[in-house]
């Protein structure tokens, strides 16, 4: 049980980590612009298929990883000059509408270029096998993910928390016309926010790639999560974003895990076997519900 | 010697309504001017458009030489007009050391410029709260971190929409003390506020709106001597 419960813990943190990765993105653009964009789950999954094909092409998932990331930060640059920027301006159902447009734009042109049929990406042979921690067997692969998602969370956290930029990302988080009158281009700003969100799209992508399937329609179940996390952490937050992914990553794979275990020793088999999935699908809604409840405007609300 | 501001016929509308109807306002380099009216006869906005956060429908105006109208908030910003805005608006989220550190520049390559560390000395309160957040202050306290956080950019003209509004005698008097020392630095400074007497004592020039037209424009004398006016315009 305990060993169980360490493993499954320690999926969570990887997956919440993942998440942070979508979830910080996203927060700023929402929280900057006030733009929802929906097709955020599209560039994760065009991230992984690019990190997938360019792994192919180059035989080495390394040099793929770093292929796909910057193709996919190429991408969010066009998309922000060409459509974003007019989509700013606009209320959310037109910015829906738009992104939700680009949804199906993204689904059937990869669905044209690499067919119907899931790509493989392979993770590098090296973490393929399982390592020992503390009397346990653990995946390698997965431990090299949390190293990159607890590497990449604490450069975020130093860029958003200790840096000028990140300070200007906060301020326009907050108070976008302030900070405007104040000097600072919040356009150009909110570009680069846009094309680093991208890239981090992609980084989950790729590095989720040999865990899940790379495939079609990727994008859409992650997304809501993403949603969630930013909306439990508040809007245009990164620290809001960090510990909502990881709340929602950890409740969320030990309440899949644990859930039936724990109500099978509580219910009767029959009742628990119906309860345990269904609860555990919906455990971070109403976890959301209940943080909403306490707090309406997230954990850590940007705005004033 | 050439204007450092001019607006002329200054027109700006909110949708179908129009607000201001034909603003006219000079200031020279080192002036410190001011802007009267009651509630709602367009201060604010006139100000706004000053800093490119309203769209001007016609007329113009020119700073440092350029024409501006037109111009992103930012582009203004960085041509030297800082804002001390209605309600400080503050970050609720940046400390109050981040707000002076993130919006410093010396565009104009200043000797002595203005510096997080000489806001410090010149907001002593500030200094004791610098890990503060925005939302954590008092209203005193947030109106000496909006002008830090406007002086820190080095402006060439400091804007201050309701300078005293909302604040306890005593902190008022120490803002009115600081625009006083500003002024006497040589800062061109226009502001917006309800106490005559003291703008009277700080500023040189004066116009007056009402319902989006300049009323009266005048020097500190004239708008002294003629106790009418404050009556007619200002409900004093």
């Amino acid at each position: 049980m305990t060993q169980l419960f360490l493993e499954q813990a320690l999926n969570g943190l990887q997956f919440g980590l993942m998440l942070f990765l979508l979830a910080a993105g996203l927060t700023l653009v929402f929280g900057i612009m006030d733009c929802i964009n929906l097709a955020h789950g599209s560039l994760y999954m065009v991230g992984a298929y690019f990190v997938a094909a360019a792994a192919q092409a180059a035989d080495s998932f390394w040099l793929g990883l770093g292929a796909g990331v910057a193709g996919t930060a190429l991408l969010g640059l066009l998309l922000e000059l060409s459509l974003f920027r007019q989509l700013y301006r606009r209320d959310h159902l037109a910015q829906v509408l738009a992104t939700f447009a680009l949804i199906l734009i993204a689904n059937e042109s990869v669905r044209l270029i690499w067919g119907p049929a899931p790509l493989l990406l392979n993770p590098p042979e090296s973490l393929a096998g399982p390592v020992e921690i503390a009397g346990f067997f653990y995946p390698a692969y997965r431990l090299v993910i949390i190293a990159c998602g607890l590497v990449v969370a604490g450069l975020l956290y130093l860029l958003v928390a200790k840096s000028r930029i990140g300070m200007w990302v906060r301020a326009g988080a907050a108070n976008r016309e302030m900070t405007e009158a104040l000097g600072i281009n919040v356009r150009a700003l909110f570009t680069a926010v846009f094309v680093f969100g991208a890239g981090l799209c992609a980084l989950a992508g790729g590095l989720l790639g040999p865990l899940l399937a790379v495939q079609v329609g990727m994008g859409e179940s992650v997304l809501i999560l993403a949603f969630v996390v930013i909306i439990i952490g508040g809007i245009g937050s990164i620290r809001g974003a960090l510990v909502g992914a990881l709340i929602v990553g950890t409740v969320d794979t030990l309440g899949r895990a644990l859930l039936p275990t724990l109500l099978r020793a509580t219910l009767p088999a029959d009742a628990a076997a119906t309860l345990g999935p269904a609860l555990a699908s919906i455990l971070i809604y109403l976890l959301m519900a209940g943080i909403l409840f306490f707090k309406p405007q997230g954990l850590f609300p940007a705005r004033a | 010697m050439s204007a450092l501001l001019e607006i002329k016929g200054l027109e700006v509308a909110y949708g179908p309504s129009q607000v201001l109807f034909g603003i006219d306002l000079t200031m020279t380099e080192g002036e410190a001017a001011t802007l009267l009216g009651r509630n709602g006869m367009g201060k604010t906005t006139t100000l706004r458009a000053l800093c490119g956060l309203e769209p001007v429908r016609a007329g113009s105006i020119r700073f440092a030489g350029e024409r501006i109208d037109g111009w992103r908030p930012d582009r203004i910003g960085r041509a030297g007009i800082a804002l001390v805005p209605e309600g400080r608006q503050c970050f609720p989220n940046l400390t109050v050391d981040e707000h002076l550190q993130a919006f410093f520049a010396n565009r104009r390559g200043l000797a002595a410029p203005w510096t997080p560390a000489s806001i410090y000395e010149l907001f002593p309160r500030l200094a004791e709260r610098r890990r503060n957040l925005g939302n954590q202050l008092s209203g005193g306290e947030q109106q000496m971190l909006a002008i830090g956080r406007a002086l820190v950019t080095n402006p060439r003209l400091l804007v201050l929409d309701e300078a005293t509004e909302g604040l306890a005698p005593l902190i008022r008097d120490e803002i009115w003390a600081c625009l006083d020392r500003l002024r006497g630095e040589g800062q061109s400074v226009l502001v917006v506020d309800k106490y005559v007497e003291r703008l009277i004592a700080l500023a040189d020039h004066h116009t007056i709106v009402e319902r989006g037209r300049v009323v009266w424009a005048g020097n500190s004398a004239a708008l002294d001597a003629d106790h009418g006016i404050w009556h007619r315009y200002l409900g004093l």
